[in-house]
């Protein structure tokens, strides 16, 4: 076997493995430790954990893309809170006071423009001042957050709409709504990603720029058309997840950016770029919202579950870093 | 007469301060090969550029065919029939081979799809003119550094070029590699393509080009027919001087053995390798990239841990588990990276000279900055580095004060055993020399030298004994009485007729 075989073989493989590993032992571990006789395993708890992850989950879809992309975004979280804001506050404007139920496409689209708008606009700072897009989106989460604050102090901003939350809860063949939001949005990422030119693009910027700049790819475009995409699907996830919960406080969708982030990085994504796979970052979203569910299940706090979940992120970049050393030849750092 | 394929006239190019093109002007001709020659910095790399749209020039026109051009971009001048064979290799080694050949311009469907088919049997035809051992398929990083060269060449084959440039594509290419990339050129060459070869490498230039242009310091000095001409003439335009190519046969007393090594293996990247270095000998390693001689210099240098053998130093055995501990045993390293692993280049002269040393010359909890100055002018006398002052930053120095500063700081620790690793790469030829020079001298005065290079000219100028490796295995050690160019081509490509100890 050549050397980085079998550490190739895990990172494919790995995330789906461990997510099996996690379904084994909560279900043991379920049976003595739970409060509640409803085994784990259950196809319902498994329905809901789906739905569950559809937030974070749209999200990472994104961040897969600009991650490849050798970029990242942090200002998601905050975009989503906004996103989640302009969706719920247009409703009750009243110029579109006539429209009716008719409101609930315009509030969507309003939603939407507003997120791709955001992401555009992080882009093309990346792409004309060349700055790094960590600092970008770090300032841009700052003052995204703050936009969040200015417009309603600390309160919450409400606004329930039936028709929406009647679609919102709406189930079609099982499914809930967020959770075919979760699955299509993948579906379309993970076609752009292996089928395009514009998804192999993005590999090859990731990996080699200078060779991608060579060959005439207009990386700045290219990289700002990724950042729209992110901000588009955060607000999408914001979109998918009021529409039934009809109430946002100012502070939602803070550390949002971190548990996406660790999502794709446990999916295989490389933080340097260049590789990385959608399916992989679906594998990732659904093994963190397992283990979170999970420990849940067997009685921990939310604190023990972020413990865990930080513990298990360092580990795989251990085992990661530990099976890629092509044995003892290697060359010592 | 033909029209050229391609015509530069009167091209200017100002950066500030520098005039790097001063009134350029170079036809090629259809089927044509055109070498460009020029020391490092003389202006090609920056003429390169204004061809391929990455730069604009500040005067003078391009002309492809009979039509006068503005490249605005690479995807233009690639367009038009200008296409680039980078040096330095720009791949992509996450994707497959036939997406990075068509980088950038991957064959579409309907949405923006990828054509798979379309673009995996383009790939293969071309592969197949090349003769290489992988498919459309595999991953770039899978293939080996002379294989994913040619992945960079097939790149040529992709459009209807009207002239391609190479730029320095042989640098790690094997003989028969080489022989199939020649084939390719006199296949473009037969389909009036121009080619624009820029090397460094005189033989292949005298092998395989039709005419020569040469720039020195921005300024063009003329074309002359290969045929018409002799190395020692281009050399002279090229630098402006005459330049002195016999052996160097300043033979000096041999000390002691400073350094032994036995049966010395490391897994798979060289086993059993033997050989020693007296004090006063420069002991020349010649191979191809990935013979394993650098891992030996970085076994040597404590960066790799030997599965086997042992390592004698003055007579005595060690194990060496560090660079710290290789420095405090008196073995330097100059690596073959000297811009990423020798020199901090936004650093001055002065403290990259002395930054192994820095923790030592202190005056309480300062840096000594008066002692650091005293090393730096000390050994700057002594090597001939060439620079304003301390305070340059090596960024700005040339190819070859930067090695000599490279060289200046390890000499700067009293080592008895130099490693030097490639060291004249990318030095144009008049520094060269240079090199050559002082290495000899270091070695008349009791330094025991160990030189890797890939160039055949310099080991046989520089060195005693000559140690030819191939694929991890030393072949034949030759001394510099007995060897010739022949057999030591033959033992570096693993057809050894007799085997020497």
């Amino acid at each position: 076997m050549k050397p980085g075989t079998l550490s190739k073989a895990l990172n494919s493989g790995a995330i789906w493995g461990f997510i099996v590993l996690e379904l084994i032992f909560f279900s043991i571990a379920g049976e003595y430790l739970s409060l509640s006789d409803k085994a784990f395993m259950d196809w319902e708890n498994m329905l809901l954990l789906l739905k569950q992850s559809a937030p974070i989950g749209i999200i990472a879809m994104g961040m897969t893309i600009v991650m490849i992309n050798g970029n990242i975004d942090l200002s998601v979280g905050a975009t989503y809170a906004i996103a989640a804001i302009v969706l719920l506050e247009s409703m009750t404007w009243p110029i579109f006071a006539g429209l009716g139920d008719l409101v609930i496409p315009v509030a969507w689209l309003l939603a939407l423009l507003v997120g791709t708008f955001l992401g555009a606009l992080n882009g093309l700072i990346v792409w004309k001042t060349g700055v790094d897009a960590f600092i970008v989106t770090l300032g841009s989460m700052l003052g995204f957050r703050g936009i969040v604050f200015m417009f309603n102090g600390e309160n919450p901003t409400s606004h329930l709409n039936w028709t929406l939350v009647d679609f919102a809860e709406a189930e079609f063949l099982g499914l809930a709504t967020a959770s075919w939001f979760l699955l299509a949005v993948t579906l379309v990422i993970w076609f752009v990603m292996t089928k395009t030119v514009h998804g192999r693009n993005a590999y090859a910027i990731g990996d080699n720029r200078e060779a991608a700049v060579n060959a005439g790819i207009r990386v700045g475009p290219h990289m700002m058309i990724n950042f729209a995409i992110i901000g588009f699907l955060a607000a999408l996830s914001a979109v998918v997840f009021y529409s039934e919960s009809g109430s946002v406080n100012p502070n939602d969708g803070q550390l949002y950016e971190l548990w996406v982030i660790t999502a794709v990085v446990l999916g295989g994504t490389k933080i340097t770029g260049g590789a990385g796979s959608v399916i992989g970052t679906f594998g990732g979203v659904i093994a963190i919202q397992l283990l979170r569910k999970g420990l849940g299940h067997i009685g921990a706090d939310t604190s023990t579950v972020n413990l865990v979940i930080g513990l298990i992120l360092i580990v795989v970049l251990i085992l990661d870093r530990q099976l890629n050393v092509k044995g003892k030849e290697e060359l010592k750092v | 007469m033909t029209d050229p394929v391609l015509h530069l006239d009167n091209i200017v190019k100002t950066f500030p301060g520098v005039r790097a093109l001063d009134g350029v002007s170079f036809s090629v001709m259809p089927g044509e090969v055109h070498a460009l020659m020029g020391e490092n910095g003389a202006g090609k790399s920056t003429l390169m550029k204004v061809l391929g749209g990455i730069y604009q020039p500040d005067g003078g026109t391009i002309h492809v065919g009979k039509e006068q051009v503005t490249m605005a971009g690479p995807l233009e001048a690639k367009a038009k029939g200008i296409v680039f064979i980078h040096q330095e290799l720009s791949l992509a080694e996450e994707l497959s081979v036939a997406e990075n050949i068509y980088l950038g311009e991957l064959p579409r469907k309907s949405f923006g799809r990828v054509d798979w088919r379309k673009l995996t049997e383009q790939t293969n035809t071309i592969l197949k003119k090349l003769n290489v051992g992988f498919d459309a398929t595999t991953r770039v990083g899978d293939l080996s550094i002379a294989n994913q060269q040619m992945v960079e060449i097939a790149r040529a084959l992709t459009v209807d070029a009207k002239a391609v440039i190479f730029d320095e594509p042989t640098a790690s290419l094997t003989d028969a590699e080489k022989v199939v990339l020649f084939d390719v050129i006199s296949d473009l060459q037969k389909e009036g393509v121009g080619i624009i070869y820029i090397s460094h490498r005189m033989e292949e230039i005298f092998k395989i080009t039709d005419r020569i242009s040469i720039l020195r310091d921005g300024q063009y000095q003329g074309t002359v027919n290969t045929s018409e001409t002799s190395e020692e003439a281009v050399t002279q335009m090229m630098i402006g001087r005459k330049l002195d190519l016999s052996r160097m046969e300043t033979h000096h007393e041999l000390g002691d053995v400073a350094l032994e090594v036995r049966g010395l293996s490391c897994g798979k990247l060289y086993q059993d390798i033997s050989f020693e270095i007296r004090r006063g000998e420069v002991v020349g390693f010649y191979g191809l990239v990935g013979a394993g001689r650098t891992e030996i210099a970085e076994t040597l240098f404590g960066l790799r841990d030997p599965s086997a053998g042992q390592i004698l130093l003055d007579g005595e055995e060690v194990r060496i588990t560090s660079p710290n501990d290789a420095i405090a045993r008196g073995i330097s390293l100059v690596p073959e990276d000297r811009k990423g692993q020798g020199l901090v280049l936004g650093m001055n002269c002065r403290d990259n000279m002395t930054l192994p040393q820095v923790q030592d010359l202190t005056s309480g909890p300062f840096v000594a900055e008066g002692a650091e100055v005293a090393i730096f002018d000390q050994y700057r006398d002594r090597l001939d580095i060439r620079t304003p002052g301390w305070k340059q930053l090596v960024g700005n120095l040339s190819g070859g004060n930067q090695q000599k500063i490279v060289i200046g700081k390890w000499l700067s620790m009293h080592p008895s055993v130099l490693i030097v690793d490639e060291p004249t790469r990318g030095i144009d030829v008049g520094s060269k020399s240079e090199i050559h020079k002082l290495l000899r001298e270091l070695a008349a005065q009791g330094y025991a030298v160990m030189v890797i290079s890939s160039e055949m000219p310099e080991v046989l100028h520089v060195a005693d004994r000559i140690v030819a490796m191939y694929s991890g295995r030393i072949m034949r050690t030759f001394t510099s009485e007995e060897v010739t160019e022949d057999s030591l081509i033959q033992a570096i490509s693993g057809l050894s007729g007799h085997e020497a100890a």
